[in-house]
């Protein structure tokens, strides 16, 4: 009976953690169960994009020449550069974690605050892109209009329905994941806020762990948007 | 064997095992195995392997989303079964929508 009352009750310093919400027994539950309803949200955003995935998959399987001319129209140094940026932020989050779990609340606000800086220095070469297609009539809609060949048989003509999918598509995904980009950078400025005014510590840096899962997620989705949509039939 | 007892003094805030800390050399070296991976990407892409291409592509970025996975998102280090299973119910579900909309369409007899 002691143990259960033990297990139930919690440690007795844990009774006297002003971070330990009451309707939790430890500390170690309390982090286990925000961590789980943040690990649920990604999977849920791994069916979000997915459905996105899917679409681009099928697209892609039928119209493989056009998709391939369309790809080569994106500059494949952007891209590269971009991911080398998330994966440096990426870099930059587990370090401000353990600066966290470290109780060092001035290195934790450099290192959310850099990752903040990478965010940004990916969103705005992002909105380079984007202003580069508008200038070459990539946009799908009224202004579209795309003239090309297919890679692997240079006698074909792309099909500038096909072509104006894969743009749809682009910028559909690039657009959502952008959109996440934004509320990371959101997240991290709030938490950077908080974390300068000395908010988070070795007892208590669970925003801190799950907003870095968020931000390793968002970083996932690029690593995989960027082969798809940048290194089709690249080599012709 | 013996039961614990109740601590009566203020112990460390938890019994239970401690968190990781990532070490900066172990991520940096992460990091670094990661850039090399797009590297390659970039550079493979390049190169003529017929259809093996988007299959290089995808492994390279699929051992990339492991890398971050396992080590950046601590899931390696991680006591808790359960992080494990909501991946691994992720990465099923997603596959069922992959797999099952291909044989839809791959099998369907278009122009």
């Amino acid at each position: 009976m002691a143990t259960n009352q033990a297990a139930v009750v919690g440690t007795h310093a844990d009774q006297h953690d002003p971070a330990l919400l009451h309707h939790f027994a430890t500390k170690e539950q309390q982090k286990n169960s925000a961590s789980l309803g943040m690990w649920l949200f990604l999977g849920q955003e791994v069916m979000f994009f997915g459905g996105m995935f899917c679409a681009y998959l099928v697209y892609r399987y039928k119209y493989f020449g056009d998709f391939g001319s369309a790809s080569q129209t994106l500059n494949i140094w952007y891209g590269a550069i971009n991911t080398g940026v998330l994966l440096c932020s990426s870099l930059t989050v587990v370090l401000a974690v353990r600066a966290a779990q470290l109780n060092k609340r001035k290195a934790l606000t450099v290192w959310l605050l850099l990752t903040i800086v990478l965010g940004l220095a990916f969103l705005g070469i992002k909105g380079i892109e984007y202003a580069e297609k508008f200038q070459d009539h990539h946009i799908p809609g009224p202004t579209f209009a795309y003239h090309g060949t297919v890679p692997s048989h240079p006698n074909q003509q792309v099909d500038p329905h096909h072509a104006e999918i894969y743009f749809s598509l682009y910028f559909a995904m690039t657009g959502m994941h952008a959109l996440h980009m934004i509320i990371g950078v959101g997240l991290f400025g709030t938490l950077a806020f908080w974390a300068w005014r000395g908010k988070y510590s070795a007892n208590y840096y669970t925003p801190i762990e799950n907003a870095g899962l968020y931000w390793h997620f968002v970083d996932i989705v690029w690593i995989y948007l960027f082969p798809l949509l940048y290194l089709i039939d690249r080599h012709r | 064997m013996t039961e614990p007892a109740i601590p009566q003094v203020a112990t460390t805030q938890d019994d239970s095992p401690h968190e990781h800390i990532s070490g900066i050399g172990s991520s940096v070296a992460i990091w670094i195995a990661l850039l090399i991976c797009t590297g390659l990407t970039a550079g493979v892409a390049f190169i003529d392997l017929g259809p093996f291409n988007t299959i290089v592509a995808l492994g390279i970025a699929t051992f990339k989303a492991i890398l971050v996975v396992l080590f950046f998102m601590h899931v390696k280090y991680t006591h808790e079964k359960l992080t494990g299973l909501v991946i691994a119910s992720a990465i099923f579900f997603l596959f069922i929508l992959l797999t099952l909309s291909m044989a839809d369409y791959g099998t369907r007899l278009w122009r």
